[in-house]
């Protein structure tokens, strides 16, 4: 029932909308055309609005640059896209400003006036064929830079050494295995889950033995994606029962997870959490998100590498991730050393 | 044709009308509607995400269970995201523009007596207010509305085990669509067919204002496309009802594995694409239409390059049906196939800067008269240009992996198609409002609409790209479980404060639309002093559209401010409606 009071507010203030601008007899003017007085001030306030426009770009821009991801790509892959990024965006810039310029300037500059007269202009070849041959020569250049940046970043066919992990979602939640020492992951099927094998492993294949599975730290209880620095890192994809998306923005790395199906993303990464921690894009953000976490009386937090899900999975979507951890290899391999395979876990 | 005179009973005159014009006021109407739900929907999702720890009695109160204690669940919000999405796109962008004004123009621009078949316009009106009432019932199933996201990906839309709204939400989803795409097939085919076959003595295709070439294309796009999508749903309907595995395999639900074997969802986003990405198209080439014929009619020029313009929306329409992989860049697609869809989306962006440019060339010395619907298209040309060109880097697929389903694509698509073709549509009600009630619109409160509107949008829409560029994923009910988005916060208030504003702004607009169609000063039969046929009708419908002969056509519509060989406006007026034969020592354009 309450619904219907928000409705009647809302019919009434329909209702006063209309009735408001009658009383003010702002509906006696003649409302055919458009007078050389309504001309002017919307004239001047698209002026305005082009003002607010740049403020809002600067403001954006500016404001929030604080808040974004680092600058700094934490995989050599994502510094290819990087430089693509910035020169797209550069261009972008350039030309939004002079796009909303000469619509706002003209629009102000020609609002109308009954003493002036329009110029008869339909048609010109030569700014016709100006105006196509530069956008197509421009995003020639960009479509090349950009093949040739998805070439480097798609193509893992020259790895050498790499280390290979599944990552495995479910509603909603990431499991993970490296691929041990053969460098080959055993085949992997929902229809393997049993038990403690929750990710559907086929424990008859040989190669499956020397996986290991990523399991909670005995500590703090947290499960971490451990990878090392300057290896290339093969990610194997698969889904339990919805789409997922692996989504690494750090890395400026992502692919979807798809059920039935085995995806491949690669990427090596190039600086560690602790390098990560002091970046100054980071440490800056960090102090704005515990300054704000302090206000709400919550506890600090210090940075870490993410993988989110980034395809809608369900209720639980916003709130499906695993926490990645970069080491210099030496440290990495210390690490994968303390974790069990399949093998050794009696799975 | 002269059998037009016969008395109309109520119900054919108003509910099971054959004539365009009362089925161009239907879909209007129930395009608004439809809006006023999908609009309102966002506004209740956005306080969610700006205020995601208050508590806010409207969403208690419209949401019921779903919103106890003023916060809605998880499942809720996806469900308004889904719908929101669905609703604005097909039964406001697509119906309630599209159908409104190809079927007020068509006939009336190019001279024809109503559409080809009257008896299919009516069914597709009644189709699409079928496929409209479902989707609203849909709302009020007890497991909620469909939830998978506007996309409807299975297999989380496939699998009620995945998430509630995947079950009868789903199912009336799916039902109202399939009619709605019948509805709008029958509308293209009509258009299609009157375009050809219908038009005047003298009008020629090059004749044509550049409405009907939009409304034309879009049509025709429309054919090639909408029967994937129903295939898609069709065999989606099979997989969820009947045990196919079009695309499901391997899935473990619940402690179980299902049967599925051997499909893939990677098929199902291709068809759903192939619709998906030239519907953007056939959302936004009317409002493209719309804003050409306003911007020329208004500056009191020609449009700027008409040729290029129509060369432009065929190449547009050409490259929209093979470009729908940008879409799924990262679902693992051969990288080769990646480079082919980033080659042919980025082509996209050669017509359509010819189209702004030419535009802006369009204003360049007019003589611009600042109708609501004047400002609405130059707001169209400003938003078109500002989502646009972040297109090219959604478009190119190395980019796109990592901004790919965060809210700078919320941001990016918004601004290119939503705000900019609801902008177009604006414009068009504005303008075409006095040929459709005979009755003139209030000024003051359509400026005062425009302007809050477009402080409103750019409030929302400019900001978000950046929230995207932080990383922030699309289709989170919350921001707050991770700690790296805690400072976003405040930017999603301040969106969430001019999303309100925005929302509000528009009771301006349907309390200007629904009092001036009773109490709106009566119009004059060309109240813009335009050229085109529409305003050569009486304003007092009939059916048949002209009282005697429809009139010739002598010219192409865009003869404003045209001067003889002295330098004086030809007839001493700036306009030359397309009716008047080409006079002496004048050349035709």
């Amino acid at each position: 029932m309450k619904a219907l009071f928000y409705i009647i507010i809302f019919v009434v203030l329909m209702v006063a909308c209309w009735q408001f601008v009658k009383l003010l007899g702002l509906t006696k003017k003649d409302d055919q055309t458009t007078t050389d007085k309504e001309n002017n001030i919307n004239g001047w306030l698209l002026l305005g609005l082009m003002a607010f426009i740049y403020g809002l770009m600067i403001w954006s821009l500016y404001g929030t640059r604080e808040v974004l991801l680092p600058q700094l790509s934490a995989s050599e892959e994502g510094y290819h896209i990087d430089i693509l990024f910035k020169i797209t965006m550069t261009l972008i810039l350039i030309v939004q400003f002079i796009m909303q310029f000469l619509i706002f300037w003209f629009s102000f500059k020609f609002r109308g006036n009954t003493k002036k007269r329009a110029f008869f202009f339909a048609d010109s070849h030569k700014l016709e064929i100006w105006w196509t041959v530069i956008p197509a020569i421009v995003l020639f250049v960009i479509i090349g830079y950009g093949l040739w940046t998805w070439n480097q970043v798609m193509d893992s066919s020259d790895a050498e050494n790499p280390l290979v992990i599944e990552l495995y979602a479910k509603q909603y939640q990431w499991e993970a295995r490296y691929a041990g020492e053969d460098g080959t992951l055993g085949n992997g099927n929902v229809r393997f889950i049993e038990g403690a094998n929750t990710m559907g492993v086929d424990m008859s294949d040989k190669n499956s033995a020397d996986d290991i599975p990523l399991t909670a730290d005995p500590v703090s209880f947290v499960k971490e994606l451990h990878l090392p620095k300057g290896r290339k890192v093969i990610f194997k994809l698969r889904a339990q029962e919805s789409l997922h998306s692996a989504y690494m923005p750090h890395f400026r790395a992502q692919i979807n997870c798809v059920p039935g199906m085995v995806t491949q993303m690669a990427f090596t990464p190039s600086v560690t959490t602790a390098e990560m921690r002091q970046n100054d894009d980071i440490i800056k953000k960090y102090a704005g998100i515990n300054k704000i976490r302090e206000a709400k009386g919550e506890e600090a937090v210090e940075f870490d590498y993410l993988l989110l899900c980034n395809k809608v999975c369900g209720s639980g979507h916003y709130n499906m991730q695993l926490k990645i951890v970069v080491d210099e290899e030496a440290d990495f391999n210390k690490w994968l050393a303390t974790q069990k395979t399949f093998a050794e876990s009696n799975l | 044709m002269s059998d037009h005179h016969h008395k109309e009973t109520f119900v054919t005159k108003y509910i099971f009308s054959q004539d365009h014009k009362m089925i161009s006021k239907q879909y209007l109407i129930t395009g608004i509607i439809m809006g006023i739900i999908g609009v309102f929907m966002s506004m209740l999702f956005r306080l969610q995400i700006g205020f995601p720890e208050k508590s806010f009695g409207i969403i208690e109160a419209f949401l019921g269970r779903s919103g106890e204690g003023g916060v809605m669940t998880p499942d809720m919000y996806l469900s308004l995201v889904t719908i929101h999405g669905t609703i604005m796109v097909f039964f406001v962008l697509t119906a309630g523009l599209s159908g409104t004004f190809s079927n007020l123009l068509i006939p009336l621009q190019i001279g024809a007596r109503d559409m080809a078949s009257g008896f299919l316009n009516m069914v597709s009106y009644w189709l699409f207010f079928i496929s409209s009432i479902i989707m609203v019932i849909s709302l009020f199933v007890e497991t909620g509305p469909a939830a998978a996201g506007w996309t409807i990906y299975p297999p989380l839309s496939a699998l009620p085990e995945l998430i509630p709204g995947s079950g009868l939400g789903m199912t009336l989803w799916l039902v109202s669509m399939a009619i709605f795409i019948a509805s709008s097939l029958l509308g293209a085919l009509n258009y299609i067919v009157t375009v050809l076959n219908l038009r005047t003595i003298g009008m020629k295709m090059t004749r044509l204002p550049l409405t009907i070439w939009a409304f034309f294309v879009t049509a025709i796009i429309g054919v090639v496309s909408f029967p994937v999508l129903l295939s898609a749903a069709l065999l989606l309907i099979f997989d969820r009802s009947f045990g196919t595995s079009f695309y499901l395999s391997d899935i473990y639900v619940a402690g179980e594995v299902l049967h599925y074997k051997g499909g893939s969802p990677i098929l199902f986003e291709h068809l759903f694409w192939f619709l998906g990405h030239p519907e953007v198209y056939i959302v936004i080439l009317p409002a493209m239409g719309i804003v050409s014929e306003i911007l020329a009619t208004n500056s009191r020029k020609p449009i700027f390059g008409y040729r290029a313009m129509i060369m432009s929306i065929i190449a547009i329409a050409f490259l929209s049906t093979i470009v729908w992989g940008h879409h799924m860049f990262v679902t693992g697609m051969n990288p080769f196939l990646g480079s082919v869809f980033t080659f042919t989306t980025l082509l996209i962006a050669i017509p359509s800067a010819v189209k702004a440019f030419n535009w802006v060339t369009t204003i360049w010395r007019g003589n611009i008269q600042m109708s609501p619907a004047t400002l609405f298209s130059i707001g169209f040309v400003s938003t078109f240009v500002t989502g646009g060109l972040t297109g090219i880097v959604l478009g190119d697929s190395a980019l796109d992996i990592n901004v790919h389903d965060t809210y700078f694509v919320v941001a990016h698509f918004h601004l290119v198609m939503g705000i900019s073709a609801i902008f177009g549509m604006f414009a068009g009600v504005y303008h075409w409002f006095p040929k459709m009630y005979g009755k003139m619109m209030n000024k003051d409160l359509g400026f005062l609409h425009f302007w809050v509107t477009i402080i409103a949008a750019y409030g929302v829409f400019f900001p978000m790209h950046f929230v995207g560029l932080a990383g922030l994923p699309r289709r989170y009910y919350n921001n707050t479980a991770f700690p790296i988005f805690d400072d976003l916060l405040q930017i999603n208030e301040v969106m969430t404060i001019f999303a309100i504003i925005g929302g509000l702004a528009q009771i301006i607009f349907l309390s200007n639309f629904f009092f001036s169609i009773y109490k709106g000063k009566k119009a004059p039969q060309n109240p813009w002093k335009a050229n085109s046929l529409e305003w050569t009708t009486p304003v007092e419908h009939i059916h048949g559209n002209w009282p005697g002969e429809i009139p010739a056509v002598h010219r192409w519509p865009y003869d404003y401010s045209k001067t003889d060989e002295n330098g004086d406006l030809w007839g001493g007026q700036d306009f030359t409606p397309q009716i008047v034969p080409i006079r002496e020592g004048e050349e035709e354009f």
